[in-house]
């Protein structure tokens, strides 16, 4: 990233900078993470940031919180190149790429509306992660990458 | 083989597979000596879903080993009517049995419903999803007419919706099988089931038509097109004398040709194919007794 394109998104103190998102996934990011602007939190977004890597990225940059593993590995699913970074008083202190995760459970919806997860049952729907997507453990649909985002049960 | 429950086919190795079919042939010989197999033993049947060659088998199956069996009954009867979850109902009913036997019409509640319960549980169907027990005596009856080995199958009809069919195609990845799926491309194999056909890299091939690849297949396994689940009935018009076959269809065929159809068939086998040494249907609908049996006294036999 270049001073100029750093410049468009500014810097925080405190907190987590979660770079190198494809492009267009910001606003999913924020899903993920509950935000939704109600709770006072100072986020900074940058969209279509163009990116050597990337093409075109999105930077989302979160004041006064740093992330859980739980939420890093969701993350990991609609943004598998992203790294994170924790920022304290303004300098990058910790910066680690996501790794994806073997089963996520919780986070994501099945979209077979037949599926029994989406029945009034005990239980939660789990995915196995394959490496362009994840399979749902229980009716085998595959959701792709690209789709992980739609079924987001955060959303 | 070595595991508490039978949930789909891709729980199946080969070895698990020919254990079965192995045992339920020295079954097939010599019924009379499991007839005190499981004295005493009780099997829960829950089908949520009607069945009648499924619930049949399994309840003929266990009375031949010389168990009982409790059946839940109707949905519209049960308390599954005044709300209660499927776990719920399961772990109660595990508490009368030594096994149940599961349909429903969701996919994947046969893998929900085993993780509420200890004793062993075999899946008769979740909705599109498997059908396992079928799928062992699908390959009962093609290990007995054409060899599970250097064999070249067409599965043929609704492919999309058949939990047959992905039984089936996936148990088959185990053995030496070339596979041609023939459906409208409306009714192709679901992703899940290409994905792992495609994983095993097996030999696999598409077809609109049957008549690309009839005259190689030893064996072709036919499927109702199910006309409901199209959104269109004029789509459903465009394909379904399609896929029909009569005598007349067969003429190009080889003449050891094996056809199967788990029924029940509706259209899609003319009668004029049941008196013919192709037809092998009802026969494979018989050894649902004895290869449940095999399956059944395997599963219930084991250390628990």
């Amino acid at each position: 990233m270049t001073e100029n394109h750093e410049l468009r998104v500014s810097k925080i103190q405190n907190g987590t900078v979660i770079d190198h998102v494809a492009g267009g996934q910001a606003l999913n990011v924020l899903a993920i993470l509950g935000i939704d602007g109600t709770s006072g939190e100072t986020v900074s977004v940058g969209m279509n940031v163009p990116s050597d890597r990337l093409g075109r990225k999105d930077i989302v940059k979160v004041e006064g919180r740093e992330l859980s593993q739980s939420e890093v590995d969701v993350l990991s699913l609609i943004a598998p190149a992203a790294s994170i970074n924790i920022v304290r008083d303004y300098e990058v202190v910790e910066k680690n790429r996501v790794v994806r995760p073997d089963v996520v459970s919780g986070i994501i919806s099945c979209p077979n509306t037949n599926c029994i997860t989406n029945a009034d049952e005990p239980i939660e729907a789990r995915f196995t992660v394959l490496s362009d997507g994840v399979r749902c453990e229980y009716c085998d649909s595959i959701v792709r990458e690209d789709e992980v985002a739609a079924n987001l049960t955060v959303n | 083989m070595r595991q508490d429950h039978l949930i789909s086919a891709t729980d199946l190795s080969r070895e698990d597979i020919e254990a079965v079919l192995d045992h339920a042939a020295e079954i097939d010989a010599n019924p009379a000596a499991y007839r005190q197999q499981h004295a005493g033993k009780v099997l829960g049947l829950c089908f949520f879903e009607p069945s009648t060659r499924t619930r049949m088998s399994f309840d003929t199956a266990m009375k031949r080993l010389g168990g009982q069996t409790v059946d839940m009954g109707p949905v519209e009867s049960s308390s599954v009517k005044k709300g209660e979850t499927l776990a719920d109902t399961v772990r109660v009913v595990e508490g009368y049995a030594d096994g149940l036997v599961l349909r429903h019409p969701s996919e994947g509640a046969a893998q929900m419903a085993s993780e509420f319960v200890d004793v062993p549980l075999i899946n008769a169907g979740d909705g599109a999803g498997q059908h396992p027990s079928q799928t062992l005596l699908d390959l009962y009856t093609i290990r007995e007419n054409a060899g599970l080995d250097d064999l070249t199958i067409g599965i043929m009809g609704d492919l999309k919706y058949g939990r047959t069919v992905h039984s089936l195609a996936e148990a088959l990845t185990n053995f030496d099988a070339r596979q041609h799926f023939i459906s409208p491309e409306s009714l192709r194999l679901p992703r899940n089931v290409r994905y792992d056909l495609h994983a095993s890299g097996s030999q696999v091939k598409e077809h609109t038509e049957l008549d690309e690849v009839l005259p190689k297949l030893d064996v072709l396994y036919v499927t109702r097109i199910q006309r409901e689940r199209f959104p269109d009935e004029n789509e459903y018009r465009k394909v379904a004398g399609e896929y029909q076959i009569d005598a007349e269809t067969l003429e190009a065929a080889s003449d050891d040709l094996t056809i199967m159809h788990p029924l029940p068939r509706v259209d899609e086998i003319s009668p004029d194919i049941d008196d013919t040494d192709h037809a092998t249907y009802f026969e494979q609908a018989h050894n649902g007794v004895p290869v449940r049996m095999a399956l059944l006294d395997i599963l219930l036999s084991q250390d628990r």
